[in-house]
Formats: C-alpha cells, structure tokens, sequence
C-alpha cells in the first residue's frame, strides 16, 4: 500500500502513562527513517496519570509547515478503548481512513461496525495490544506494540524503521522487547486484514 | 544533518556546540528538557569546563548568569512563563551591565489563571528590559538563532533573549538540521568580554549614576540596542554562507501584489504561509513575519508593509487595558501612511491558532468588518455562562 495523497495525518488517543506521545514521536522518527518529512506534536491535556492524552502526527512528502492539531486526520490511534465513550475520537476522519484500536474485543464487540465515518470496513481492526506488550515486555505498554499493528494497517512506515526509532529510543534490552510487541502486532494485523 | 528530534533537544545540542561556560539554570515547563538536556552533557564531561549551578529559583538563575559573564565567562540560561517573571529585576540589570547572556524563553502563558501553555506574554511583557528578542518561526530557526544570538550579544555587549514557542516548538519531533560543531567554531569566536571582574585587577562596575548622568546612561544603551538590526543582518548572512540557512529579521512571503497582509510572528507563521500558498488563487494574501522584536525593526517592517492596504497582525499576547503589543510598533512603523491596521490576539494558553479560525479573520477582512482590536476564536457562550453566573 502506498501513501495516500501528500500528507497523511495520524491522531492518536490514549491516556497519561501509556505512551501516547512517545508513540507519536517514534512514528514520525520511523517514518522519516522511511525518507518522508514527519512531524509529531502532542497535545497535552493535563499531565496525570489516566488523564486523556492527544497526540498527532503528520508524514509528507513535502517539508511540513502547519503547526495547528489535526481535525480531519487520515489515521485515528486509539490506545485505550475506554475513551470510545467518553471523547468523540473519530471527530473529523476522513473517509477513506484508518482506525486502529487497542482491545481485546472485536470492532463488532465495541459498537464499532458500522462505523459511519468510514468507507472501507476493512480500514477498521483492534489489536490487543496492552495482552501482547505485557507478554513481551512485561508491561501494560501498547505504545510501540500499535506503531507495529499501524505499519500493518497502513503500510505508511515499515517495521524496519520502527525498529530503528525504537532501538535509539530505549536501551537495547527495552528496544528489543518492545519491538517484538511490534512485530507481534503487525502479524495480528496482517493476519487479520488479509484473513 | 538533518535528524528526527525534538526542538528541546535540537536546542540543547546547539547551546552544546556554542561552548557555553556556565549555565545556570531552574526548570520551568515547557522549558525544562532544555536545561535536563545542556545538564546532561555538562555531567559527562562533553562541554567540559562548563559548570552548571543548580540555583534555588529563577531569579538565582539570572543573577548567576550575570555574576559568570561579568566574571568573563558565556553563560547561558533558559526559562518560561513565572520564572521569566522572577527574573525581571536581574534581566534589567543585566541590560543595563551590557552582559552578553543568552537566554532561551520557551514561550508560556503566564498566570493567574495558571496555565502551562503557549503564548507570549510572558517575553512581550518583558520586552522594555533592554534585552534583545527573537522569535523563532520552527525549530530549524530555533537552533540558528541561538548560534547567532551568542555572536550579537558578543558583538555588542547585549544580552539576547531567543523566545521559542513552548509546546509547539520545544516539544515538536521534526527534521532539523543541527549545526556541526565545526560550523559553529567557525562562526561563533571564543569570548572576549569587554570587561572582567577579577580580584587581581578589581574594577567596579554597576555602580551608581544620579541625575547628571543616568539619561546619557539610557540613551547610549538604547542607541547600542538599536544597532542590533544591522549586526544580526550581518551576522545572519554570514551564517547562511556557513550553513546555507537564510534567517531575516523580517521576512515577506507572497506580498508582491497583494494588498491584504498577515503579519505573524513565532510558530503560526508556517500554519499562515501554507493558507497563503492555498488561497493563492482565490483569495491572495502575503505574509510579513517578525524575526527580530527588539529592537524593532521598523524600517525593515515599513519597507515589507510599503504595498500593503490592510495589515492584520496576529499577536500571541496583548496588552490589558490598551490593546495590541506588536501592532502598537506596527502601527508607530506605519505612522502617516494610508494603511489600515487591525490586531487580532490569538492562541492565548495553549489555544490552537487554526487555519479554519484564520480564513474567518480573512474572510471577514475581505467583508471590511474586521475590529480593529479583537480577539480569535472566542467562546461567547462561555463568557455568556461566567457573566451570568457573577450576575447571579
């Protein structure tokens, strides 16, 4: 899959303490290791612990100047599902776009189908990522486990990148952890998308 | 090269790479992962002999900064919001002193209410401290000025205040091209400072000037202020033919021919020159972006603004009471020309400053009813609600 249109813009919800903005910021390093201009920006609700966190990221193929939040993004991340009722997360989605949600219950399961923002039901999966990082890192983290699932969702950064924005992120044993979410979370995507 | 990184730690590599030898500082967000990041690389060993003071408050952090440079070393600090507020009585000393220090503010609200966010009141409203104030557009810019800065305050004995949208900026993740080490030995001499406190050969200075002198004191620090525009012009072209990188005090985008102009200064220039190139076609406008604050660049804004009919300054802060700070200038620059002026405040506490909000302003120009002082993307329901509520 391609890149779709100039910019792609990536919002991602979760809450303080899963790595909403961390995740944010290894996307648009991955997708500059891919050779795109990137850029992450968080939005910081209020720093807490479980407080609802905002974070975005653009990817072009042009320098990126616009700063302001994104309002009709490409991809929605949704790092915790208990946001689904409570925050309208796919204000302003555009129709062809993507949206990845962290949970253990099927898109059906959560209310999701049919989700009327979008055209292609395929562009919709979950993947449990909080199962998968606690079993290869050893930590309720999804962050790095869903930058591995959006790669397989998408196809807008590649695995090898999010290796590398990883391994220089954290220290090798950590990096390599969490990159086995990512792995791990891509093949529950692929295997889902193409099932 | 350029890499993936934050703009607080794009800035930290640079101050880095710009030697300084004391840094004291008191973190403050959104400015701390500035100040963590030169602390970092002062404990390894990396800007050796550079000492960093951990200080009890910002006000400790000025008054270090201003011992350390008297003392003949370059020192560095950086803050936000209150703690750029704690400082004031040492920020106007070190003006007065002619102490080069250089200072990144990671632009904040200031309180009360608190509010952890961007805007610029607090740099605007520390704009008559004799300090010199840039803005940075992005972080690219963001990293050059700094180097630039240190060479102007050395130059001209000046501190320099390099203000960077906090959030925006300081915790974007973009490509930036740091400059090498070697490209800022080339631009940036070893400091000589003008004079030195030393115990060996005691000298005075700070002392006490009465009426007889105190004006003359004034206005020969204002007329060196002044000289900062043709300095930091000098400078800066000399950078961009180390780097390649073009930096202006004031720079215009698609002004030629159009007569409505945006005049933006910091982080939402790139979000109004991208609705520029978008409405190019339909419904042209330029844009007229401030580099350089203080000292004012009047004749460089009078000269970008000499075609425009409407100019609309979009300002990050204002002045209670009164009205705009920026168009204030704008509007003494323009003095006697036929140019309406508008003031528009925007993105106050963190407030997203967006394009759909921008084209209501354009639109509403387009319209002629455009106040001439106003505020962007006010919730009338919101104050509505509040005045109800007191009336209660």
């Amino acid at each position: 899959m391609t890149m779709p249109g100039t910019e792609f813009g990536i919002r991602l919800h979760g809450r303080g303490g899963q790595g909403v903005v961390t995740a944010a910021e290894l996307l648009s390093v991955a997708a500059f290791y891919d050779g795109h201009e990137a850029q992450a920006i968080p939005s910081f609700g209020s720093e807490r612990m479980g407080a609802p966190v905002t974070a975005f990221c653009r990817v072009s193929d042009r320098p990126i100047r616009v700063r302001e939040p994104i309002a009709a993004p490409d991809a929605v991340v949704i790092v915790d599902a208990t946001l689904l009722r409570h925050i309208d997360v796919f204000s302003g989605l555009v129709p062809d776009g993507f949206v990845l949600v962290n949970s253990t219950r099927s898109a059906a399961a959560l209310g999701l189908v049919p989700l009327d923002q979008l055209r292609n039901p395929a562009h919709l999966v979950t993947v449990a990522a909080t199962d998968l990082a606690r079993l290869h890192v050893g930590r309720p983290l999804p962050n790095v486990c869903l930058l591995g699932a959006f790669a397989a969702l998408t196809g807008l950064v590649t695995l090898a990148s999010i290796e590398k924005a990883t391994a220089e992120r954290f220290n090798p044993e950590v990096a390599a952890a969490n990159f086995a979410a990512a792995e791990a979370g891509y093949r529950a995507v692929a295997e889902a998308v193409h099932a | 090269m350029r890499s993936q990184i934050e703009g607080s730690r794009a800035i930290a590599q640079t101050v880095a790479r710009c030697r300084p030898q004391v840094v004291p500082a008191y973190p403050i967000t959104p400015q701390t992962h500035i100040v963590e990041a030169v602390g970092a690389m002062v404990k390894s060993g990396e800007l050796a002999p550079c000492v960093f003071i951990t200080v009890e408050s910002e006000f400790a952090a000025m008054s270090a900064a201003l011992g350390a440079s008297a003392g003949g070393a370059r020192a560095y600090t950086a803050t936000a919001s209150q703690g750029l507020l704690y400082m004031t009585e040492a920020l106007f000393n070190v003006a007065g002193l002619g102490l080069p220090v250089v200072m990144t503010v990671a632009n904040r609200a200031i309180g009360a209410p608190i509010n952890i966010w961007n805007d610029h009141s607090d740099s605007m409203s520390q704009r008559d401290c004799g300090w010199v104030q840039l803005y940075a557009e992005d972080n690219q810019a963001a990293v050059a000025l700094h180097v630039v800065a240190f060479a102007l305050a050395e130059r001209l004995s000046l501190p320099v205040m390099v203000c960077v949208d906090g959030f925006v900026l300081t915790h974007a993740v973009e490509p930036i091209d740091v400059p090498e080490a070697s490209v800022v030995d080339d631009f940036l001499p070893p400091f000589v400072p003008r004079q030195v406190l030393d115990p060996d050969e005691p000298v005075t200075i700070g002392a006490m000037v009465g009426p007889d002198a105190f004006t003359e004191v004034r206005v020969l620090a204002h007329r060196q202020l002044m000289q900062a525009l043709e300095t930091f012009t000098d400078l800066t072209a000399h950078y961009s033919e180390l780097t390649g990188q073009h930096l202006e005090a004031v720079s215009s985008y698609r002004t030629e021919g159009t007569d409505t102009v945006l005049m933006t200064i910091g982080s939402i220039t790139g979000t109004v020159r991208d609705l520029a190139d978008e409405l190019a076609d339909t419904d042209p406008f330029g844009v007229v972006s401030l580099t350089m604050y203080r000292p004012f660049p009047a004749e460089d804004v009078r000269h970008a603004l000499a075609n425009a009919k409407h100019v609309i300054v979009i300002e990050r802060a204002f002045a209670p009471g009164a009205g705009g700070v920026v168009s204030a200038d704008v509007r003494t620059a323009l003095a006697g020309n036929p140019i309406r002026i508008s003031t528009v405040v925007a993105g106050l506490g963190g407030r997203a400053v967006t394009t759909a909000a921008l084209r209501g302003v354009l639109a509403d120009a387009a319209a002629g009813t455009l106040e001439t002082f106003g505020f962007l993307d006010v919730k009338d329901d919101v104050m509505a609600r509040e005045l109800s509520e007191v009336r209660a």
